[in-house]
């Protein structure tokens, strides 16, 4: 086991070097001068040529790299360009709101979206199956900002039941915490729900149809059982894939929800960096979600192990 | 009393076509303690007729009719809760494909165990002990380790016997096996039917094997029902059966055995062999005798009118217009 997480854990280093050579070529992918798109249209060439100096521009593209990566790996990824802060600084900073956004909103849909598709395998074909394919193909097909805006003017403008925009940390309390959380995570819920159950429908529909799932009624197991335990465990290698890939869509999402529900989290932080030009905010975080993609899936790939006693380390 | 009575039972599915009538006319019944061997050719309904008597033919697409009295009660219109609580209790089943009959993401000491944690009530560490004990009753080897094996780790042989002590765990009244040996090797067989005599032996269950190889039949059923499009077309003692055939059908079948072989060592050639001629579409409704396409003796009166199944000597029973004929024979 422990042999097999170490392959696997070596086995993401080219993809690792790969994302990294990539989020450092993001500074030159940008069209013109960067110091100089970077110092802005007043600026003196003094200053751009300071600029160029504090982004090590006057050396080659190699060394740089490698000198980046040095200091990535040693937990360093630079200094913003605005606020002069250590990016991993301004990261830490805001990761409690994304943490906590993408958690619950994982939680959400996984409660949500795996018994809507385990009770539409159930019911293939009847109005409980059709009704749950319409709310996946709509949560799938709206923009997560249509919804956001229209929960926060439904329960929040409208009903005044929760506040409008912002963030509570956890530390002053879980009850403001998740008043605050609640809209965007729903929000954000959407599309990852209506992926979710969807997969889980499909796969349940195939494990349903299986002959140990006649057995299972055969011993006289109610539907719960049969369905919760026999036929979950079964469908559940490829609900797990698509809980991992989906990952992706959630940092994508977040960065919309924090915007739309002005959360001051990661999202919120590339966002201004990308309006401000701070290239190296902008690659700490693109590596930070890239490094966590990769992470996330590879736990996923560990966890076919406890799923399926099939799988081989 | 008999334990188990089912009288023209019917089973349809609805399709697209129409009904399929998997099902047509069915009726036999099964004293305690008794083997009964349902033979006929594949489609005949034999797994129908099994699965609606455990009423297992869910999706809301079958229908069945008629009657069907398990000790006293009326399965047919049972409520689903009652009707959990006779399945895998006092019915138990053994389906033919130990490959794929065990779930694969659960122990098999846990699928035994689940049973007789639902139906009796044991504690998870007594509904372990008993697994064990099953285990060791259908000889499997090292059950104390085994009991924490998954079935891909198991032989086909072991995986079946696994069913059987998943079965039997309850102590069933009545079990029904759908050709449970049909994938196995021919060894394998013997040693799993031999352990069902066995165990019937020591539990008293009556047995349901359904089956279509006659060299199994001759081994381990008292009677034999033989099953043509649905229908129940000759019942009597295995001896009988085998000396006396009555209907058309059985007579067809006997004598393609008797010209292959149907020793237990050839499996492949003590299947039932096709008899010349189309078996009907199970889409149409058949106003006379189903057998009628292929049968030598066929008349008028046997394509307008089914003949019904009756007994024409104590403890034989066929559904034939002709007997007379064959009986004076
Ligand atoms: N779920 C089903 N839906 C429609 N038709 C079915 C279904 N199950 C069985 N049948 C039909 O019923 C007939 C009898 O099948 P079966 O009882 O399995 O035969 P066998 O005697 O080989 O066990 C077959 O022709 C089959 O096509
Ligand atoms: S009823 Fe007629 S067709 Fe049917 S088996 Fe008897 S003789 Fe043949
Ligand atoms: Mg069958």
């Amino acid at each position: 086991m422990l042999t097999f997480v170490c392959r696997r854990l070596l086995s993401t280093i080219p993809v690792m070097l790969f994302i990294a050579l990539f989020v450092f070529s993001l500074l030159y992918l940008a069209p013109g001068d960067p110091a100089a798109l970077i110092a802005g249209d007043q600026a003196s060439q003094t200053e751009i040529d300071a600029i160029r100096v504090t982004l090590g521009l006057d050396q080659p593209f190699y060394i740089r790299f490698v000198g980046w990566l040095g200091h990535a790996l040693r937990g360093d990824l630079g200094v913003s360009i605005f606020s002069q802060l250590p990016v991993t600084t301004l990261i830490g900073q805001r990761l409690e709101p994304t943490l906590s956004l993408m958690l619950l909103t994982v939680i959400i849909s996984v409660c949500i979206a795996v018994p809507m598709g385990v009770l539409a395998a159930a019911n293939q074909g009847r109005w409980i199956d059709r009704i749950v394919m319409a709310v996946a193909v709509f949560g799938f097909s709206v923009p997560v900002f249509v919804v956001g805006y229209l929960l926060s003017w439904v329960f929040a403008i409208r009903l005044d039941l929760l506040p409008v925009q912002g963030y509570t940390p956890l530390a002053e309390g879980f009850a403001p915490f998740l008043a605050n959380l609640i809209l965007p995570a729903i929000a954000l819920s959407c599309v990852y729900i209506a992926l979710i159950a969807r997969i889980t429908r499909t796969s349940m529909i195939d494990v349903l149809s299986q002959d140990y799932i006649r057995t299972a009624r055969a011993k006289g197991l109610g539907q719960g059982p049969v369905l919760f335990i026999h036929a979950l465990k079964n469908a559940s290698v490829p609900i797990v894939t698509v809980i991992g890939i989906g990952i992706a869509l959630l940092i994508g999402g977040a960065v919309v929800t924090e915007t739309v529900f002005a959360i001051p989290g990661v999202g919120r932080l590339v966002v201004d960096a990308i309006l401000r030009r701070d290239y190296p905010v902008i690659q700490g975080v693109v590596l930070l979600f890239s490094v966590a993609y990769v992470l996330i899936n590879l736990a996923i790939d560990l966890l076919y192990t406890v799923l399926d006693p099939r799988v081989r380390y | 009393m008999p334990i188990l009575n089912v009288s023209e039972l019917r089973t349809h599915f609805r399709g697209e076509r129409g009904p399929v009538r998997a099902v047509e006319n069915v009726s036999f019944t099964l004293e305690s303690g008794e083997t009964i061997a349902i033979v006929g050719e594949s489609g005949s309904g034999k797994s129908v007729t099994s699965l609606s008597i455990m009423r297992l033919l869910a999706g809301g697409r079958a229908r069945s009719s008629g009657r069907i009295e398990f000790l006293g009660r009326d399965i047919l219109s049972l409520g689903e809760a009652e009707m959990r609580k006779i399945r895998g209790n006092e019915i138990g089943m053994i389906f033919q494909e130990p490959m794929t009959s065990l779930n694969p993401v659960l122990t098999i000491g846990r699928q035994i165990a689940e049973t007789l944690i639902l139906h009796q009530h044991l504690s998870r560490a007594q509904a372990r002990a008993r697994a064990i004990e099953m285990l060791r009753l259908v000889d499997i080897p090292a059950a104390e380790q085994r009991i924490d094996e998954y079935p891909h780790q198991l032989s086909g042989g072991m995986r079946q016997r696994v069913m059987i002590a998943m079965a039997l765990a309850c102590e069933p009244k009545l079990l029904i096996a759908d050709e449970p040996t049909t994938a196995l090797d021919v060894t394998i067989q013997a040693q799993v039917l031999e352990l069902m005599a066995d165990l019937q032996k020591r539990t008293g269950t009556a047995i349901i094997l359904i089956t279509h190889d006659l060299g199994v039949v001759a081994d381990v059923a008292d009677r034999v029902i033989v099953m043509y499009a649905g229908r129940t077309v000759e019942e009597a003692t295995t001896k009988d059966l085998f000396l006396h055939p009555l209907h058309p059908y059985t007579r067809g079948l006997l004598a393609t055995i008797a010209k292959l072989g149907s020793s237990l060592d050839d499996n492949a050639a003590s299947r039932l062999t096709e008899i010349p001629g189309q078996v009907p579409s199970l889409h149409e409704s058949i106003p006379g005798c189903a057998f009628a396409s292929r049968c030598p003796l066929v008349t008028d009166l046997c394509r307008h009118t089914a003949p019904s199944f009756e007994a024409v000597e104590p403890d034989h029973k066929v559904a034939c217009h002709h007997v007379e004929r064959r009986l004076q024979a």
